[in-house]
């Protein structure tokens, strides 16, 4: 009676564990996830993706705070692009900062109908969404701001962004580069923010533009954008992108 | 427990793959600690908020290497902003990956063993204690057996007794729950579906630091059964939990 019963476990694992298999079914097509070099890391990265974009609600909303919760905020990384000191310095940075950023120009292009290229009054006169958020650093501290931008989703439909688009990838003046699935691209708290605190954003901010992703760890938040390219394939962007260097590309976790 | 019993199939595999990910999680957990040895409570705290407490762990152990902080707004006690120009050791890509890698393992494994547990009657007949062991003097003596080492040989299976009981019910339905979920609760995607989460532990930072006080808990109780197994004997107790046959011959031993 005992023996029949633990066979049936056993076989109860083995299915139990053949339908998680099949769980990831839906998210392996290739070209739609980072790739994983043979590494057994970003293989655990990959299952913790498709199984959030399985599992979870697609666009549920962060918490969002009082303006009493505003907290102390470190600048970590690059905090100034003009010091020409720094490993990262950016002298066209330099020169569109000396002027206000009054030459600075976000290009939208790739897979879009109509490329863009913005300028900060562009950009301001967009429909404006303010949001107090906790910013949750890889490191393990958090800080809470109010951050004033444009929905990137309302930018890619007014590039007119294609069907086939299945990636957003965005540059920075400081070499750090990033991407977001269509999911976390078009997430409504998801913006460009150019106000801090109900400040431009500072410079050590990532001014005059920088991504803000509520969704995922700090380090997707790239500062000091300059361009945002769609694409249909995953682009690991080599030396500059975050898996080569062994850090995992979707961050919800 | 003189009948010969062992432990079954999945309680030995699942015993074995959580054990294998805890150290794993615990090694990884101890490298990103590492990176930001402060603890806090609430949703906020970083290097220019105070710390409930913080450990000398590595180089960034109150490193101070920031700008001097510049006001948010014009108000007095206003929060601030600076910049960090101090270089940290942050190992985070592998041990955040791993960390997680392992955390599925944990959990996936745990899952099954919640599972069969609760369908097979293990957690009734083995874990949970009978309405007789519900008893003050009787625990009252096996804990006084316990401090004066009086350990009775293993059985090979899970004849458990009182105070064992008591602490793999905390384990499995109080510890390592509560550290699965508090590290939920530091997922940015996870919380923003349940953010009820950070309510239920007051915030971002608190979860944080249950989660490390588990792992204190967690690692007390690692120390402790491997004492017990090795006061039990040490050569059965782990051939009882590795391989499927039962070890009476070694029984005779045991003190009656």
């Amino acid at each position: 009676m005992k023996k029949k019963l633990i066979v049936t476990r056993r076989k109860a694992i083995i299915s139990g564990l053949t339908a998680m298999g099949g769980l990831l079914l839906p998210g392996c097509k290739s070209k739609e996830l980072p790739p994983t070099y043979g590494n057994i890391l970003r293989m655990g990265d990959n299952l913790t993706y498709v199984a959030h974009r399985a599992l979870l609600p697609g666009q549920a909303l962060v918490k969002e705070y009082d303006p009493r919760d505003i907290s102390s905020f470190p600048a970590t990384g690059t905090f100034n692009p003009g010091d020409s000191s720094w490993k990262y310095y950016s002298e066209e940075w330099d020169k569109l900062h000396k002027n206000d950023f009054a030459d600075w120009r976000l290009s939208v292009e790739g897979l879009v109908a109509k490329p863009l290229q913005l300028s900060l009054k562009d950009l301001m006169g967009l429909p404006a969404q303010k949001q107090i958020t906790r910013h949750s650093c890889e490191e393990g501290w958090t800080a809470i701001a109010e951050w004033t931008g444009v929905r990137l989703g309302d930018v890619l439909k007014a590039a007119g962004i294609l069907p086939k688009a299945r990636f957003v990838n965005y540059y920075a003046f400081d070499g750090f580069t990033d991407s977001l699935d269509m999911l976390d691209a078009f997430h409504p708290q998801t913006i460009l923010a150019y106000g801090m605190n109900g400040k431009n954003l500072p410079v050590p901010h990532g001014a005059p533009i920088r991504m803000r992703v509520e969704t995922q760890i700090g380090y997707k938040s790239v500062k000091y954008l300059k361009r945002i390219v769609v694409t249909d394939e995953f682009d690991d962007f080599g030396e500059n992108g975050a898996i080569l260097n062994g850090w995992a590309w979707y961050n919800g976790i | 427990m003189a009948n010969a019993s062992h432990h079954s199939t999945w309680v030995r595999i699942c015993h074995w793959i959580v054990t294998l990910a805890f150290i794993a999680l615990v090694f990884t957990g101890i490298e990103i600690l590492m990176v930001h040895p402060r603890l806090y409570w609430g949703e906020v705290g970083n290097d220019l908020t105070p710390a409930l407490f913080e450990l000398p762990i590595s180089r960034n152990y109150k490193h101070g290497g920031f700008t001097e902080g510049q006001p948010f707004f014009q108000t007095p006690g206003s929060p601030v902003s600076a910049g960090r120009t101090y270089d940290i050791f942050n190992q985070n890509g592998w041990g955040r990956s791993l960390h997680f890698l392992a955390g599925w393992f944990l959990v996936v494994s745990g899952l099954v063993y919640l599972l069969f547990g609760f369908i097979g009657g293990h957690f009734r007949k083995h874990i949970l204690l009978s309405k007789k062991e519900f008893n003050w003097s009787r625990m009252m003596i096996d804990l006084k057996d316990h401090l004066r080492l009086l350990i009775p040989r293993a059985s090979g299976g899970p004849d458990y007794g009182i105070l064992q009981k008591i602490s793999y019910t905390i384990i499995v339905f109080l510890a390592l729950p509560l550290m699965v979920i508090t590290g939920f609760t530091m997922a940015p995607a996870i919380t923003a579906a349940f953010p009820f989460l950070l309510d239920l532990f007051g915030g971002y930072q608190s979860a944080r630091t249950i989660h490390f006080f588990s792992t204190i808990a967690l690692l007390l109780f690692f120390v402790i059964h491997i004492v017990m197994v090795i006061l039990s004997g040490f050569k059965k107790q782990m051939l009882s939990m590795t391989f499927k046959r039962s070890y009476e011959k070694e029984t005779d031993r045991n003190p009656s």
